[in-house]
């Protein structure tokens, strides 16, 4: 059975190629439906869309570089409780690492869905996407994959990749059911499309694509890539750690931030239907901040804005799979980012855990053992 | 003035630790007073946040006291407590708490002894430690 296949792509037009994919998955893939990013008529911006009518994925646009949203949590809204029909979701490696999560966090089911994959170059936060695409999506995006391979880079005028994606050791996901492959790919001829689980290759042979091979050169440009993600990455970590070193620092750090909860809002792995800080409990009497503000002569307004933060980290950090949607929302330019994929790397290891990598390892805070961590206990168990 | 007098928070289980500091109570034993008691039904419903904010408000230390491991009342409560102070351990040294602001102990109904000298013993570590420099700032 064949596990690679190619899309050929026709007068070095990679949006049609994959417009053609697309149609064909939905034509003769037996899916009910296709989750895939779409230019949308009434204003050039890029969304998620659910298609059922195949001719209706005429302006699908993965290439774009841009993620208004981590679309795991559409998936998770679609998957919640079966749907009746199976989907092909058209996912950045990310958002699929978010959907993993929430899988195992009980938001969601693989059952009926196919994940795809595109190999990702990185994104624009949504402002500066605004901005670059102007009138033209999909020539835009031609023009960023473009630059990119052309060795360019991503960044144009002033504008560049969001920190997240810089620094993301993950451009290629490995948990894909389908991986559209470009990285070390000829993609002026065709595009890999690769099978890496059993649906995966089902799903292969219905489409009937000429066969393709992985080419040689493709380990090594992924691992060039990644190398270069893992040093910014690992500089970021530092800087981060260095800027947050104590509360005043840390509290310099957020000193921006409104409470406006955009970054949970935007979280896609931060799923309670009701968020504590969003309840009576920080309705405080009004007397009460009159009570903390004599206690020090003053305080800032809005309060708990670093209490905030801190238990968001203690919450959800070990699920953060470091899509950056949280800069993306911030209203401020603060770095959630960075902070909580530095604090994510330490509590991550702890538990000897990376999130999104697989649907077996279990949440480290939803189980325990009898005998473990003898060391928090002085060494008592 | 005096000398610093450390305010330790205790969240302390319903069924053991808790039981052990009334034991250590009506067996006439003494410890210091700096320690602030809120009885909670089981360690396991000690959210880090409960932790972070006593902290931020600058409490000297953080006291979390079940009952020994195989004791708890409601089964796993206790283990999954370990897992949230493991957590808060990675965290809070990182934005300049020392890691023993907060302490983990499991103390069952018959230690009274036990939960006496623990607390005198935190007292000594934490006095030595000095005062969480938070209620210095503005933080809320």
């Amino acid at each position: 059975m064949a596990k690679t296949a190619k899309i050929d792509v026709k007068e070095q037009n990679l949006l049609t190629a994959l417009r053609g994919f697309f149609k064909a998955l939905l034509e003769d893939g037996d899916m009910e439906a296709l989750l895939v990013p779409q230019h949308l008529p009434m204003k050039n911006v890029v969304m998620p869309t659910l298609v059922t009518d195949p001719e209706k994925s005429n302006t699908a646009d993965p290439l774009a570089p841009v993620f208004p949203m981590n679309a795991a949590k559409m998936v998770s809204r679609l998957t919640r409780r079966p749907v009746g029909g199976r989907i092909a979701v058209v996912l950045r490696p990310c958002e699929i690492k978010a959907f993993i999560e929430l899988v195992k966090l009980k938001q969601g089911s693989m059952d009926e869905v196919i994940l795809v994959s595109m190999d990702c170059y990185g994104t624009y936060g949504n402002v500066d996407y605004t901005r670059f695409a102007g009138d033209d999506g999909a020539d835009a995006s031609l023009r960023f994959y473009e630059n990119v391979v052309s060795g360019k880079g991503t960044a144009w005028e002033d504008i560049d990749i969001s920190p997240a994606c810089k620094a993301c050791e993950h451009p290629v996901s490995e948990s894909a059911d389908l991986q559209i492959g470009m990285l070390g790919v000829d993609t002026k001829d065709h595009l890999l499309l690769k099978a890496m689980t059993g649906a995966g290759e089902d799903l292969l042979e219905k489409l009937g694509l000429p066969e393709g091979e992985e080419p040689e050169g493709r380990k090594k440009a992924i691992e060039d890539l990644v190398s270069d993600r893992v040093a910014y990455r690992d500089k970021m970590f530092e800087e981060t750690s260095e800027a947050t070193s104590d509360l005043n620092k840390l509290t310099a750090y957020l000193g921006n931030c409104v409470n406006c909860y955009n970054c949970r809002v935007a979280c896609p792995v931060c799923y309670c239907k009701e968020c504590v800080f969003v309840t009576d409990v920080f309705d405080h009497e009004p007397s009460q901040y009159l009570k903390w503000a004599k206690r020090k002569g003053l305080i800032k307004m809005p309060t708990d804005t670093v209490f905030y933060h801190m238990t968001r980290l203690a919450h959800m950090s070990t699920a953060c799979i470091g899509c950056g949607q949280c800069s993306n929302a911030c209203p401020n330019d603060i770095p959630v980012m960075e902070i909580f994929r530095t604090i994510a790397s330490y509590t991550q290891r702890a538990f000897d855990y990376e999130a999104g990598r697989s649907l077996e390892e279990e949440p480290p805070l939803s189980v325990f053992k009898e005998s473990e961590y003898s060391e928090v206990t002085g060494g008592k168990d | 003035m005096g000398e610093y007098e450390p305010t330790i928070i205790a969240f302390v289980c319903n069924w053991c630790t808790y039981t052990a500091a009334d034991l250590a109570g009506t067996s006439r034993l003494t410890y210091p007073p700096n320690v602030r008691m809120i009885r909670m039904m089981c360690t396991g419903m000690v959210d880090p946040k409960y932790v972070i904010k006593a902290l931020l408000e600058g409490a000297d230390a953080i006291l979390i006291s079940g009952c020994h491991p195989g004791d708890c009342h409601y089964i796993n409560g206790n283990y999954k407590a370990r897992r949230r102070v493991k957590l808060l351990k990675e965290i809070l040294p990182r934005f300049g708490f020392d890691e023993r602001r907060l302490k983990l102990t499991w103390i069952g109904a018959s230690e009274g002894v036990d939960f006496a000298k623990t607390i005198k013993e935190m007292v000594t570590e934490i006095k030595e430690l000095g005062p969480n420099d938070v209620r210095e700032q503005m933080v809320l």
